[in-house]
Order: C-alpha cells, then structure tokens, then sequence
C-alpha cells in the first residue's frame, strides 16, 4: 500500500479528530478537488454537498434515494423496514447518497466523523459524480439537469389528482404501474426527451384531444359495414400501434382504452422515473468501481502530500476494507458477488496491466498492456462501457483468481450443480462469459412484450414471454402482476410464454 | 466548485406522510394491534405506541420475475476451495446454496414479517378512529402540552386578525410627519383657490402665472401624497402573544364497575374503552391524574385495575354500594376542595330492587355536590339497543338515574353498545359549556 510512504510531511494535515466543521469541510473539499481534477483528471458536474441528519438519511433512503418523490405506501413501507432494522441495529446506514444530477448532490450524514467526510466526498462527489458525468448511458438516456424539476413536478401533479380524484384512486393507478416499472423502459431506442415546459404543454393538448374523441381507436371497430375495409383500417390501427411493443408502460399509456388523460400522465411519470433509473441497474459495478477507485486513490494521494494524518487514513482505510469485503460461497453471509470489491479489483488490476504487464496480460489484453497511461485507459472504460460489457472486456484471468470464482450451471429439475468452468486456464473465458451475462439486464428481466391487441374482437390484449433456457415466469407473481395489467389495460390480458 | 448546504434543520419527517399511507393499507392488522393494547395494557398507557406485525404477503408488490423452477441458468461464484470444472454439486435442500442467496425462495416468500411501533399519535388515530371522533377532538386530545396566549408586546409580524391598529395608526402618523406628507385639507385648500382662480373669466397676467405655479404646486402635492403612503406596511404592528403554559390541577377519576355475571368480556370491553378514553381527556387537562378502580357485586371494594376488569366474581348486584365506597374514598383521600374529581360508572343496569332509589339518594344528597362531573354508561346488548329507543324506555336503575339528570346537569348517562357509541357519552360529558358543579 502507498499509504506507508514515509515522505518528508510538506504540509499540515487538514484536520486532527474525528469533529467536522463546516470550515475542515471546505478546505478538506478543496484538496480533494485538486487531487481528482489536475491528477486523476476527472471531468465533474459542480457538487453541492448536503448535509442530513440520519433520520433524514431514512426518509431519502426509503424514496428511492431521490430528495423528492411523490408520495406512495412502499415509500412508507420501505421506510418502516428501514427504520425498524436501523433501530435494531442489523442494518447501518449508508454514508452517503448521490444524486445523478446537475448540480450532483452528496448527502452526507452528520453522525459520520470527519475522515468519514472525506471519505464519502471523494467517493460520491468525485467518484459517482465523475461517472454520472462520462458514462454513456447516463449521457445518452438521463437528464441530470433536469431531473429535480421534473420529480417536483411529478410530486405535484400526483398531490393535484389526490387532490382531485382521491388517494385511493391514484394509489391504484400507481401500485398497478410500480408493478410494470421494469417493463416501463426502453431498452434500445431512446425518445427525444422533451423539456419540462413541452412536456407540460403535451400533457395539455393531450387532456384537450382526449376530451374531444373518446379514443377514437374503437369508434369504427364495432362498424361491421365493410369487412374489407375494416381489415384493412384494422391492420393500418395495429400498425400505429407499433406492435410488438416492449414497453409496457408506454403502451398503455398511450393505447390503453380505459384510462383516463391523468392516468395516462401517472404512468408516463412512472415511466420516466423507470428509464432515469435504468442507467444505475446496469452499471453498479462499474459505478460503485469507480467511486471506490477514486476515493482510494484520493485519500491515498493526500496522505502521501501530508494533508491525511495516519489516524485518519486508518479510519477510511478500515471502512473502505469493510465496503470491499467478499465473503466465500459458502459463508452464511454471501450474497452474490460485492459490486464494490469486484469493480474496484478489475479497475485497480487494469492498473496493474498499464503499469506492470505480465506475459499473460499481453496475450488477454493487447491494446492496453503496458500502455503505462493508465488513467485515460480508466476513463475510457468509464465512459464508454456498463457492466456486461465492462466484465467481457476486462475481467482477467488474474482478478477471477484472486476471487477464486467458479462458473456452475444449474439445471432446475437436477438434483446437482454442474461445476462449468474454475479460474484456471480452461475456465477463464467461461467464467468470464457467464458472469458478464449475469449482469446483462436483458436477460436478467423477463423479455415480454405486446405482441397483439384484437380490436374487433373483446379488446384482449395478448403479451409475449420469451423463454430464454427454458425459465418461466413466476406463477403468483404473474398472476397478481397481470391483475394489475388488466386494471390498466381494462379488457382481459392474455400472456403466453414461447421458447426463443 | 463546491457548496455545502446544512440541511439538517430543514422539516424532518418527510416519509410521514407515506408511512402513513403504509398505515392505511395495513390497516387491519394495525387494528387488531391497538385493540390488543386496549384490551391488554392498563388505562394510564393504553396510548403509547404498539408493536405491530404485518405479514409480508399482505404489502407484496408484485413483479414479472423469473421462477426458478424450471429451466437452467448459470451462475458465478467466488470463493472456490477445490471444485475442478466437470464437478457435480448436490443441491441443498431448498433455497440454501450460495449464489441463490438473497432470492433463494419463490414467490417472495423470502421477505420478512414486518414488524414496527406505532408511535403515540399513530396510536391514537386508530384507537379513535373506532370512536368516532370529530377530527377536532382528536387533534385537540393530540395535544399534551396545554399551553395559553398571553399578550407579549408587538411584533412586525402576525396574521391579520392581530393587527394592532392604535399602534399602527400611530406609526403610520409619525412617519407622516417626518416626512411632511400633505394632508388632505391643505390639498382640498389649494383646490378650492385654484378654482377660484379657473372661474375668473378674464384673467390678468399676474393670475395667470398664479394659476400654473398652483397647478405645480398642487401636481407636486398629490405626487408626494402617493409617494409617502398614508399607511405603509412598515407601520404595522401586531399584537403579539407568548404561548405559556397553562397551569393545570390534580384529578381523580373514579371508575365503578358492576362485576355482577352479567357482565361479560364484551360489557367489560367496552367500559375498558370507555374509561380510556375518558382518562385520555382527562389527563390533557389536569397534570396529574388518579385512577381508583371500585368493583361491586352485592358489595363494593376498591381494587386495583388487573382485577377490576379480570377478576371473576359473581353475586347479587347492590349498585349503591359502590357510590357507598366512592364516597369513603373521596372523603378519605380526594377532598373536593382540593380535587377534581370524576366518576365513571359502567353496568348493566341491572340492580337489586328498590336499591336504585338509594342510589339516587346518595348522589343527590352527597357525590353530585361534590364531583365534576358523573358519567353513567348503560352497557347493552346491540339486539336490545334497537328497542330502548327512547330515553324513557329501561328498568329500574335507567329509570332512577333519569330524575338525576335532570336534576344535575353535571351528570350524563348513555347507552353503549358498541364502541362507536361511546364518543357521544363524551360530547355530553365535554362539548357541552362547563357548568357549576354545586348548581342544581
């Protein structure tokens, strides 16, 4: 570890102790900003760092970690559940949330010590801050500058339908869309993002058009008068429908025949929050990576320069080891692969590659082995990858043995585990293979779809779910989501599972 | 560049109002909690905040997931000791193995119970929510800490029911002056000599010039009168009030229960919330409260609230034997001149024959002098509350107690039978104007 560089101390630490002040704070933020911009040459949105208290840490933890949000029971829910295990103390809070914004907001809780502070600022306010920046998802498919007027907005416009239709109303119409969130996204194509002000003004025009025609999809449906002609006018309907449809959400949203126009607006909120978020659930490990890397390079880079004293790059470095902590497979305590530890291990062995190649990184990694600018090699990574792809470019055979991992497939009707590949020679690419398809959330999720809707006939919406290895959907959870769909939907909804 | 904002003293709570939303929806089990307490917990804190269990699958949300019940899939996992590619692993036997981890179970069996404490308004809101209670009530009992306005001086600011005027008027004079502001007689003068002027029909020169200087003159007036407003928000002034804390006095509060076999679980039940609620009144408007619990068969003894309500004891019903022991213990322990004291009474209304009149005779003659108030319930059965529609209509005992109420005004009586009956007992007893206790 750098971190025992015995370097003559050029400079005063910046704090002794654990207190924080709004000053230490400050200057603390000063030095860190210096090392991320003129040494790792991170490229950030302008932060604002917000200071909470725990409680406060509950309520933004319980809303999805946004500081605004309409207002539903499972906020509440996940509140309760929070609280009660904070209460217990099975649960710890974390340090900080960070907002995928412009300005980014870091929440930093008061209880935290001051090489906490630190340690939650390099993390969130540069790490997180520089990938929401770079990363070209969240280039591609968010609106950091807009999302906290658009969520105030969301926050009022649903207060005005509970004003105007009653909670229990809007409850349903929500619970029924919290549902479909995950199929409420596009995946592959991206609609222009209209402004707040557009948006506002087509949820108008939209209001006034529906009122004038009541849906004018079905009003010529039940005219039997041409049979051909209906035919025909019944294909040019289904094709402005845009079959098939993953989007669920937005279908509905736009074709369903019962909702009416605030509903329609509920969903697309709901939407829209779905698609800001579908960004996080594909990147984690890279994003967490990120963050932890930044912040271990930071502190390290302050201690060296003097401005950390021992004590505290000991404190940050003891919760920067429990963040990364792996437990083996069969530890009661594992849960999956830790998205910190991993992302951090590949980012700080892309490192090692630039730096110190090995004969066999020169064979895995031509491009970059011993490309000594590491950083632009990181950067580029950050910003151009997620983390499916992120694991099929540089996961190493080196880092799949540092965590020993295994590949095994399992074959739900065998009694046994099939061991497919282990981080030797043979294993690597299956390994590798596997696991970036673990984190592939197009797989991950259900793919279903809208595949047909009779209009002549009882209105029945027919959905599509493509088995991918023969795995089926989850019966009760189907049923009940379905229930929900049909309340959208208002006829019956038909869903049929096909092998791809 | 960064900034740093201190949010800490922003308004706290911002989940309220969903947890309160997760309230709602888990209404059922947050009512069998709270009757629970009611039912279990003594009278002094049957408000405080409950712990409440929500099975899981009541709050689901559902999702389109993936089963794992069929198909395959494969996994990658960390930690490998000495598999070699090729190995086969027995399955545990359900959900168990590694990588299934936090998803191990299907159909969300996986989530926990819910489990979390009611706070005290929380509580109360579902406690009431039984009753019946008029919002303001509940808003009003919420409250604990009575505190009065007292007059403080004034302030710059306040809603406008508090405007001073006198002080404002007096400012807005002031600063008049100060800044000489024309007054409305000096401009009336100049208009009345400018059209003095105006109806000479043939001017001189001299009047003229005296006419346009007036004309300037009073331009300048009126531009100065709209310039320095007559009343300007900054002479405002409003009164200003300091919330003190009111001072409040001791209670007692007597509870008399007829014991007698006829009151069951569901009599006893519905006096328990009954005086639950009234000690809920109560202790908002006195500092400190007693409870002295009085239990009567054929005879009356004063007990301690786990017997009072679950002690078993059947006899004859003599009811005056327990205003008898109310009487020894008010005057043993709770002078009237230094307590106030109320008392409650729950029965059947069943009574020994000809025992009522001495009932009547013993309130009259000596508790309704000296008690705030007498509240008597008359706990009946929901078939039998439908007939003994009127007030006139009851056995002996309703009979009796009829001609003490119309004597006493401090004195109510109601049928219950069930709990949502028992909040107009308490309109009787609280909503009506406070009444001399000693008048008859």
């Amino acid at each position: 570890m750098p971190m025992a560089a015995r370097t003559a101390r050029k400079k005063k630490p910046l704090f002794d102790g654990a207190d924080w002040t709004f000053d230490t704070l400050r200057q603390t933020y000063d030095a860190i900003e210096k090392v991320a911009h003129s040494d790792l040459k991170l490229d950030t949105y302008t932060n604002q760092i917000e200071i909470i208290s725990s409680e406060q840490m509950l309520d933004a933890y319980s809303s999805i970690g946004m500081p605004l949000m309409y207002r539903h029971w499972s906020f509440g829910k996940h509140f309760v559940s929070n609280e009660v295990h904070y209460r217990k103390g099975a649960m710890g809070l974390a340090y900080e949330i960070v907002i995928n914004s412009d300005p980014c907001i870091s929440y930093c809780m008061e209880e935290n010590t001051m090489a906490m502070q630190t340690l939650v600022m390099a993390h969130a306010a540069f790490g997180h801050n520089h990938f929401f920046k770079n990363n070209h998802l969240f280039r591609q498919w968010t609106d950091a500058a807009g999302i906290l007027d658009y969520l105030e907005y969301a926050r009022s416009y649903i207060s005005q339908c509970e004003e105007r239709h009653g909670v229990s109303e809007v409850e349903r119409i929500l619970d029924a869309a919290h549902a479909l969130m995950p199929h409420g996204v596009f995946r592959y194509r991206r609609p222009r993002q209209p402004s707040l002000r557009e948006e506002e003004e087509r949820r108008r025009e939209r209001r006034e058009h529906e009122e004038r025609t009541v849906n004018y999809l079905w009003n010529s449906a039940t005219d039997p008068a041409d049979t051909a002609r209906a035919d025909a006018g019944m294909r040019e309907r289904k094709r402005e429908l845009h079959l098939p449809e993953e989007n669920l959400l937005y279908f509905l949203e736009h074709y369903s025949p019962v909702l009416r126009p605030w509903q329609r607006e509920v969903l697309r909120i709901v939407r829209n929050i779905a698609q800001y978020f579908y960004p996080q659930k594909q990147t984690k490990l890279m994003n967490e990576g990120c963050a932890t890397f930044v912040h271990f390079h930071i502190v390290n880079a302050m201690h060296e320069k003097g401005l950390l004293t021992d004590g505290a790059l000991l404190e940050i470095l003891h919760s920067h080891t429990n963040v990364l902590f792996q437990p083996d497979f069969d530890d009661p305590r594992f849960s999956g692969i830790n998205p910190y530890a991993l992302g951090f291990a590949m980012m700080r062995d892309i490192r090692r590659i630039c730096e110190e190649p090995t004969p066999e990184d020169h064979e895995w990694f031509p491009e970059i082995a011993g490309a000594k600018d590491w950083k632009n090699v990181l950067k580029e990574a950050w910003a151009n990858y997620r983390d499916e792809s992120f694991i099929q470019q540089f996961l190493s055979p080196s880092v799949i043995r540092q965590f020993r991992m295994f590949a095994i497939a399992d074959k739900a009707e065998d009694p046994f585990y099939t061991v497919t590949g282990i981080h030797d020679e043979r294993g690597f690419r299956k390994v590798r293979d596997a696991f970036a398809q673990n984190h592939d959330l197009s797989t991950l999720e259900p793919y279903i779809q809208v595949v047909d809707v009779d209009l002549l006939g009882d209105r029945q919406l027919m959905l599509q779910h493509t088995k991918r290895n023969g795995v089926p959907l989850e019966e009760d959870q189907k049923i009940a989501t379905l229930e929900h769909l049909e309340r959208l939907w208002g006829f019956e909804v038909k869903l049929e599972e096909i092998v791809s | 560049m960064g900034h740093f904002v201190d949010r800490r003293l922003n308004p706290k709570d911002k989940s309220l109002g969903n947890r309160r939303r997760f309230l709602k929806r888990v209404r059922n089990h947050v009512k069998k909690a709270v009757d629970e307490a009611v039912r279990t917990r003594e009278i002094a804190d049957a408000d405080r905040g409950e712990q409440v269990i929500v099975p899981a699958d009541s709050i689901a949300e559902p999702n389109f997931r993936h089963s794992r019940k069929a198909g395959t899939r494969d996994y990658v996992s960390s930690g490998n000791k000495s598999f070699r590619a090729g190995d086969r692993i027995k399955k545990p036997p359900a959900g168990g193995a590694g990588e299934s981890g936090k998803q191990g179970s299907d159909g969300g069996e996986g989530e926990d119970e819910f489990l979390f404490v009611l706070s005290r308004d929380e509580f109360l809101d579902i406690f009431f929510e039984d009753m019946e209670l008029p919002n303001l009530v509940k808003r009003g009992l919420k409250q604990i800490e009575v505190t009065k306005p007292y007059r403080a001086g004034f302030s710059v600011t306040g809603s406008p029911s508090n405007i001073n005027v006198e002080r404002t008027m007096r400012n807005a004079l002031g600063r008049r002056l100060a800044l000489k502001r024309p007054k409305d007689a000096e401009i009336r003068a100049l208009r009345e000599e400018i059209f003095r002027l105006e109806k000479v029909s043939r001017p001189t020169k001299k009047q003229r010039n005296e006419l346009s200087t007036l004309h300037d003159l009073l331009e300048d007036l009126l531009k100065r009168q709209k310039v320095i407003s007559y009343i300007d928000p900054l002479d405002v002034r409003y009164n200003y009030f300091e919330q003190r804390p009111e001072p409040r006095e001791r209670a007692v509060m007597i509870c008399l229960m007829d014991v007698s076999a006829s009151m069951g679980e569901r009599e006893k039940d519905l006096a328990k919330r009954f005086f639950v609620l009234l000690h809920l009144f109560l202790s908002r408007r006195y500092k400190s409260i007693d409870l002295v619990f009085v239990r009567h068969t054929h005879n009356a003894q004063e007990v301690d609230e786990e017997t009072f309500f679950y002690a078993r004891e059947t006899g004859g019903t003599v009811v005056s034997t327990a205003l008898v022991e109310a009487q020894r213990v008010i005057e043993e322990r709770y002078p009237p001149s230094e307590w106030n004291i109320y008392i409650a009474q729950a029965s059947d209304g069943e009574n020994y024959s000809g025992d009522s009149k001495k009932c009547v005779e013993i309130l009259n003659e000596n508790l309704m002098r000296n008690c705030q108030y007498f509240a008597y319930v008359e706990i009946v059965e929901e078939a039998e509350a439908e007939f003994l529609n009127s007030e006139e209509n009851g056995i002996e005992l309703w009979r009796e107690y009829r001609r003490v109420a119309s004597r006493w005004p401090n004195f109510a009586m109601k049928r219950i039978s069930r709990p949502a009956d028992i909040y107009p007992v308490f309109r009787e007893l609280f909503a009506k104007k406070p009444v001399d206790a000693h008048g008859s």
